[in-house]
């Protein structure tokens, strides 16, 4: 084993990239993205994947988020069988029959959203995470279907839904059908609202482009983990199209709680805790 | 009706020439002596061939040229010629007016509805104050207030969808773009009122969608509609954003595509050489698709509009698996 392993940074876009970018961090050992210090792997993994010195929250992957966020074997996956098209035969760099392929390969997932029924502190919730390390956590048919049915669950069973959102956006090798699972997810949350369950939206780093633009920001409570990115454009976007350097901190969780954008930014350990909370409250 | 300086696209240019021509020849005939008749025939007859061989089989990037073709009609000139009485409303009520949305109640065929859309300039000048026709939050948020208005009133609400996408900006993410346009999602998949949404130039990605969730979805023959502008599709996928005319073939963004794939209701034909050819008669057949669908959904109960809506949204998506 690697003492050692290459870990780009993030970069985000509004839309996904073409390569996914794993940010996981492999071997023995790990350095912190933000401060530099070298921690040992198993801390780190301990620590929910937040750095002990800085704080800095890692990508924390969604089985392991799951697995912590929920009552200890409560969690029950749904729609695991859903796998990806590829309706329009899209070919950029690579054909996205074989992107789809290698990616599933790599990563044991289908597609980039997993999704089921569990508990949190003995309330009940349909919940739904993004696998940002499947191409970008990018919203093609599939993670647009299995959001649709995060909130059909929720109301069949009148649990609440949590959904953990960390995506570039919109699945563009999916074209038009991508765009509208934008429509379709938001359509299933208006239809879970005739109920009376909350739905609490965790975003993620980073949260932007279609996926921000819908069912994300549409939570009845709006948390966000600490210095995640979120905002309907990238950075790079804006940043071409108003030609300025964007200030320090610019669409960071921070920011938003700031402007009013969300409800709350919560550190990873209090996390489950606070969810629960909610849950107690309006669950 | 707002004009500018005429603008011509390269493959319209050789039918333009063509015809400026025959222009030139008739001005001749009535001021000289000599008669041009039989050569202005002639020459007629090989514009309208010529017309034929450039419009019939447009490639992608051409149609994606011509929804943006700056002489195409825009929204408010089909407000000029299929609405009466129009009444613009104007603000959102919370920060500010956003006028690259244009919305208010009017009369179509003497009866109350609600028109709403995108809204480019045509000139420079023009385009300052319309942004390009790409909306910061408050023109979705104002989008939403007379949509919420036109349920209270019990009035259908056609809306014309025109815009590059939604302005990328500092100020519209600080006062929350992505927000804006998801809660626009939402009430719109449950408003009690027949939603008939037309695509007429450009339709750019989530943008174009915060007022695109109708019934009836419909496209002009030469507008596009995608998740992404070809050129920034070009430019993350492909590296290189000269290469704007494969991403546009690889995302399959035009009316008869999305037609073919089922995503819209009816592709409505322009008239020869485009829209902006010919705007009275283009509104014409607009008018005549808008009148039939209107009709169609009027039928419908207020839970059956609500209830058709969302399974139209919620059937679209392909994959495998149950």
């Amino acid at each position: 084993m690697a003492w050692f392993s290459k870990k780009p940074r993030i970069a985000v876009d509004t839309e996904p990239q073409a390569e996914p970018r794993p940010s996981r961090m492999e071997g023995l050992w790990a350095k912190c993205e933000t401060c530099d210090e070298i921690i040992y792997r198993q801390e780190l993994e301990k620590n929910w994947m937040v750095c002990p010195h800085c704080e800095h929250h890692h990508y924390w992957a969604a089985r392991a988020r799951l697995a912590a966020l929920l009552d200890p074997d409560s969690f029950e996956e749904f729609d695991k069988e859903l796998e990806p098209q590829d309706p329009l035969g899209f070919s950029d760099t690579k054909k996205y029959k074989d992107r789809l392929k290698s990616t599933r390969k790599n990563l044991g997932e289908p597609d980039a959203f997993i999704s089921g029924v569990g508990r949190i502190q003995g309330h009940q919730v349909s919940v739904g995470c993004f696998v940002f390390e499947f191409m970008g956590g990018s919203m093609g048919s599939v993670v647009g279907e299995k959001v649709a049915r995060v909130f059909e669950r929720a109301h069949e069973l009148k649990c609440s839904a949590i959904v953990f959102s960390a995506s570039g956006g919109a699945r563009m090798q999916e074209g038009i059908f991508s765009l509208m699972q934008m429509a379709k997810t938001s359509a299933a949350i208006a239809r879970f609202r005739t109920g009376t369950r909350p739905y609490i939206s965790v975003l993620l780093n980073p949260t932007t482009g279609g996926v921000a633009a819908s069912f994300s920001w549409l939570g009845d409570v709006i948390l966000a983990e600490p210095k995640a990115l979120i905002g309907f454009a990238g950075p790079r976007v804006i940043e071409q199209t108003i030609r300025q350097k964007l200030p320090e901190g610019f669409q960071r969780s921070e920011f938003l709680l700031d402007h009013g954008m969300i409800d709350a930014i919560i550190h990873r350990k209090d996390l489950r805790a606070k969810l629960g909370q909610i849950l107690g409250l309006l669950g | 009706m707002a004009t500018g300086t005429s603008y011509v696209l390269e493959f319209e240019r050789p039918l333009i020439e063509l015809e400026k021509k025959i222009d030139e020849l008739k001005v001749l005939s009535t001021s000289g002596t000599v008669d041009f008749s039989s050569e202005i025939s002639k020459l007629e007859k090989k514009a309208k061939k010529l017309q034929t061989e450039i419009f019939s089989d447009l490639t992608r990037w051409q149609v994606v040229q011509m929804s943006r073709h700056p002489n195409r009609p825009y929204f408010l000139d089909y407000v000029h010629y299929l609405f009466t009485d129009f009444v613009e409303l104007c603000g959102d009520r919370a920060f500010g007016e956003d006028p690259s949305i244009v919305g208010g109640f009017a009369r179509f065929d003497g009866k109350p509805v609600m028109v709403m859309g995108h809204q480019k300039g045509r000139n420079t000048k023009e385009n300052m104050a319309r942004n390009f026709g790409m909306p910061r939050p408050e023109g979705y948020r104002k989008a939403r207030r007379l949509m919420e208005l036109a349920e209270r009133f019990e009035k259908p609400i056609l809306t014309f969808v025109d815009t590059p996408g939604a302005y990328p900006g500092i100020g519209a993410e600080e006062r929350g773009q992505a927000e804006a346009i998801a809660v626009n999602l939402e009430v719109m998949s449950r408003l009690r009122v027949p939603i008939i949404s037309t695509v007429v130039g450009e339709g750019g990605s989530g943008g174009a969608l915060a007022i695109g969730v109708g019934n009836r979805v419909l496209m002009l023959q030469n507008s596009v509609y995608s998740v992404i502008s070809p050129e920034g599709c070009a430019s993350i996928l492909f590296r290189d954003a000269a290469k704007a005319d494969k991403a546009a073939d690889a995302m399959r963004l035009t009316a008869k595509d999305l037609l073919e794939m089922k995503i819209i209701d009816e592709a409505i034909a322009e008239p020869a050489g485009g829209a902006h050819r010919d705007p009275a008669k283009m509104a014409e057949a607009l008018g005549k698709t808008l009148r039939k669908h209107l009709g169609q959904l009027a039928e419908l109960s207020p839970d059956e509009l609500v209830q058709d809506r969302y399974a139209k949204f919620r059937a679209l998506g392909v994959f495998s698996g149950r």
